[in-house]
């Protein structure tokens, strides 16, 4: 069926309104995206790390979801999950189960890139049945917006500030979707979630329905962290993608296949100017760092390329 | 008929796992808690149990699978030592306050530094106050019947929280001894099918657990949680009936060695509690009234009971197999004696360390604790309240 977004918002949603999320945040437009994938006979597990996500949506004695929620802790949604799933393995062995359950786990950078990284590697490595979704906002907001590995080069957090000896952080962000390809594993993806949904979507399905471990990278811009003008998310998002900052690709049984090739590849300072977080790199002092961003943006992008064999 | 065995506590304990049949387990190697898993994981090999078996990637994932496949709706067990333990630390928590009645066996080791892989009790000690109820065992026949308690009373609908089965590291985990072992299905009985009121895998009444909670709500669980650690009490009691009755082996909150007269003893916990039986019986036999209290149950602590059980004594030493660094005794010391305020105020107390490190621990030496009591004892005085035992000073 061909993808209708006006017609899937019709299924009922998974998760609430009325949560504490900040308006304009990407982050719960991934998890509708994500849910609404979800065939509606099909209840889900969701388990939740530590972080703006899960403060924000389970505030005791409120919940808004719909669906099984679980939050243990910070670093181990993944191995909270996993342990979810076998024991619906465990269960469905002796009729103790009835219809069919789906695994989620949701984790910011913070709690997949750094501190849940050990956690997700080995969920995914044993092999359960679930799906974990990073939603990448780029550094740990929750706490107040300090830097993560998956913070961008240069830009300016809270750990990581730009001062007059040192421009923000000094290290490029870790290549965590390549990294969960290695795994091995039978669907990597990374998304974002932009005009219609429907990139989002379609992966978020084929994650959720494809038989063992699976993982989504999705860009969850945080216009406090970033610094941009609240209503321009989208528009965020679409330069993450047109510059090649954010590619979307997937990784189906190990085969690489890119989603989206830009006919004007746009050069990354359009991405850049919009988000105060990389301010300090327009003054005079720090002239060529864009540059710098620039090459390595390249280099990504042309070995992306030719994994994908589009060289 | 019960079945007479020579195993170790190890093989004990993967013997109970294997009859108890749990829905998981998720563990991770360390000495010497090692062998559970893998006994275990054979039973799992060789079609024996229904578990899934899940080799995670460290015991904090240990934890927080056992935490997020109980909270599924599955009895749950798994098994660790020392860094294990410690590495639990925050999962710990986490599960007594989801009210999971998660079990586990701690096959207790030396923490580091410096690392060692030998017995003392600073590993379970640690964990004391995470919420966690905590039995002791002095030997694989405890170890066996602790265990199999312990899955009735963390799911008893009043209690509903973690277990922790704590025995000695080589001491009672590698030692082959005679054993009693129940049948398969008394013990399937025994235990009974687990039915949780809420789960994540009850599909038509989805459950939110692990909510952030301010202020308004956090005290109020966590009083709800102390209840039902009282509550945990009566239970032990009341499950340690039923098993008397079924294995005619009587369990309680401590057992009391030669105390009816006795005017010295001394309070101990786990394997050294054997060693000093024998030395009671020496000085018995010189006329000494000399006894012994073993604790069983740590936590919940049986304050009342214990301090009364200590009432007509003249003198106790509370011998601790872990140490505190508080520079006034070791945690279980520091607890009896807290009881002992209230109930046994003319007893003199006095603290011994002793064993760290898996330090041998001979019936001479105990032998001079008994010494030192009747010295108390003889002078009216205490000379020194805080000691190290078996340490070149
Ligand atoms: C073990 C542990 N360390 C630190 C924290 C504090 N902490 C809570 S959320 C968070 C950052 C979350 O960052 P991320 O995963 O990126 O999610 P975000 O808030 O950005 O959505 C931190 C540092 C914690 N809860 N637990
Ligand atoms: S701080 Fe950022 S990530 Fe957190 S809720 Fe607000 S916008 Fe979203
Ligand atoms: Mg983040």
């Amino acid at each position: 069926m061909a993808y209708n977004l006006k017609a899937l918002t019709e299924k009922e949603e998974r998760i609430t309104g009325g949560h504490r999320m900040c308006a304009g945040c990407g982050a719960p437009i991934v998890v509708r995206t994500v849910l609404r994938a979800l065939k509606p006979e099909d209840h889900a597990v969701v388990g939740v790390a530590t972080g703006c996500l899960e403060v924000s949506t389970c505030l005791y004695p409120y919940t808004a979801w719909k669906d099984s929620f679980i939050h243990s802790a910070f670093e181990n949604a993944a191995a909270t999950v996993s342990g979810a799933e076998a024991a619906y393995r465990a269960l469905a062995k002796v009729g103790k189960v009835k219809g069919t359950t789906k695994f989620i786990a949701f984790g910011g950078d913070g709690g997949t890139y750094d501190i849940g990284f050990q956690a997700l590697s080995g969920a995914m490595e044993r092999g359960h049945d679930m799906v974990y979704v990073c939603y990448d906002n780029e550094a740990y907001m929750n706490t107040g917006i300090q830097r993560s590995s998956s913070t961008p080069k240069y830009a300016d957090t809270t750990t990581s500030p730009a001062g007059s000896a040192i421009p923000g952080k000094v290290q490029f962000k870790k290549d965590l979707t390549m990294i969960m390809a290695s795994h091995n594993i039978p669907y990597v993806a990374q998304s974002a979630p932009f005009r219609n949904l429907k990139d989002l979507y379609e992966k978020a399905e084929k994650a959720i329905y494809t038989p063992g471990p699976a993982f989504l990278n999705v860009l969850a811009p945080c216009p406090r962290g970033w610094r941009y003008n609240t209503p321009q998310l989208m528009e965020i998002v679409r330069l993450a993608i047109e510059t090649c900052v954010w590619p979307l690709y997937e990784v189906v049984e190990g085969k690489f296949i890119l989603n989206y090739k830009p006919k004007n590849k746009l050069p990354v300072v359009e991405y850049l100017k919009p988000q105060a977080r990389f301010r300090h790199l327009f003054t005079k002092e720090n002239e060529g760092l864009i540059e710098e961003i620039q090459k390595e943006v390249d280099r990504r992008w042309n070995r992306l390329l030719e994994l994908c064999g589009e060289a | 008929m019960a079945i007479k065995d020579k195993l170790s506590g190890n093989e004990a304990i993967a013997v109970a796992m294997r009859q108890i049949d749990p829905d998981v387990v998720a563990a991770f190697p360390i000495t010497p808690s090692t062998e559970v898993p893998q006994y275990f994981s054979q039973f799992v090999a060789n079609g024996q149990v229904h578990t899934e078996f899940v080799a995670v990637e460290s015991e904090h994932s240990a934890m927080s699978a056992c935490i997020g496949a109980e909270a599924a709706g599955a009895r749950t067990m798994t098994a660790t030592s020392s860094q294990g333990l410690a590495l639990m630390w925050e999962m710990l928590y986490i599960a007594a306050s989801l009210r999971l009645p998660i079990v586990m066996s701690v096959i207790n080791r030396a923490l580091s530094g410096p690392i060692n892989i030998h017995n003392d009790h600073s590993d379970s000690m640690g964990a004391r106050d995470s919420g966690w109820i905590q039995l002791y065992c002095e030997n694989n026949q405890e170890a066996y019947d602790n265990l199999i308690q312990a899955i009735r009373i963390a799911e008893h609908k009043d209690v509903q929280l973690p277990v922790m089965v704590c025995y000695d590291g080589f001491i009672t985990s590698h030692a082959v001894e005679n054993i009693e072992l129940l049948e398969d299905e008394k013990v399937k009985a025994f235990i009974g099918e687990y039915k949780p009121e809420h789960y994540l895998l009850d599909k038509d009444n989805p459950i939110s657990m692990g909510p952030l909670d301010m202020p308004a709500y956090y005290f109020e669980h966590k009083r709800a949680q102390a209840e039902a650690m009282k509550n945990a009490k009566r239970v032990i009691l009341e499950v340690a009936q039923e098993f008397e009755k079924l294995t005619g082996r009587k369990y309680g909150y401590f057992e009391e060695y030669k105390m009816e007269d006795a005017e010295v003893a001394i309070v101990i916990m786990n394997s050294t509690a054997g060693t000093a039986k024998f030395v009671v019986n020496e000085l018995r036999k010189q006329g000494v009234k000399a006894g012994l209290i073993k604790m069983r149950v740590f936590r919940p602590f049986p304050f009342e009971e214990l301090g009364k059980a200590l009432s007509h004594l003249k003198a106790v030493a509370i011998m601790d197999k872990a140490d505190s660094f508080s520079t006034a005794g070791g945690p279980l010391f520091t607890e009896v004696r807290s009881a002992m305020f209230d109930y046994a105020r003319d007893t003199k107390a006095v603290s011994y360390i002793y064993g760290l490190g898996g330090r041998d621990v001979r019936t001479d030496e105990i032998m001079t604790v008994y010494q030192d009591l009747l010295e108390i004892v003889r002078t009216g005085e205490v000379k020194s309240t805080f000691n190290y035992l078996g340490v070149r000073e």
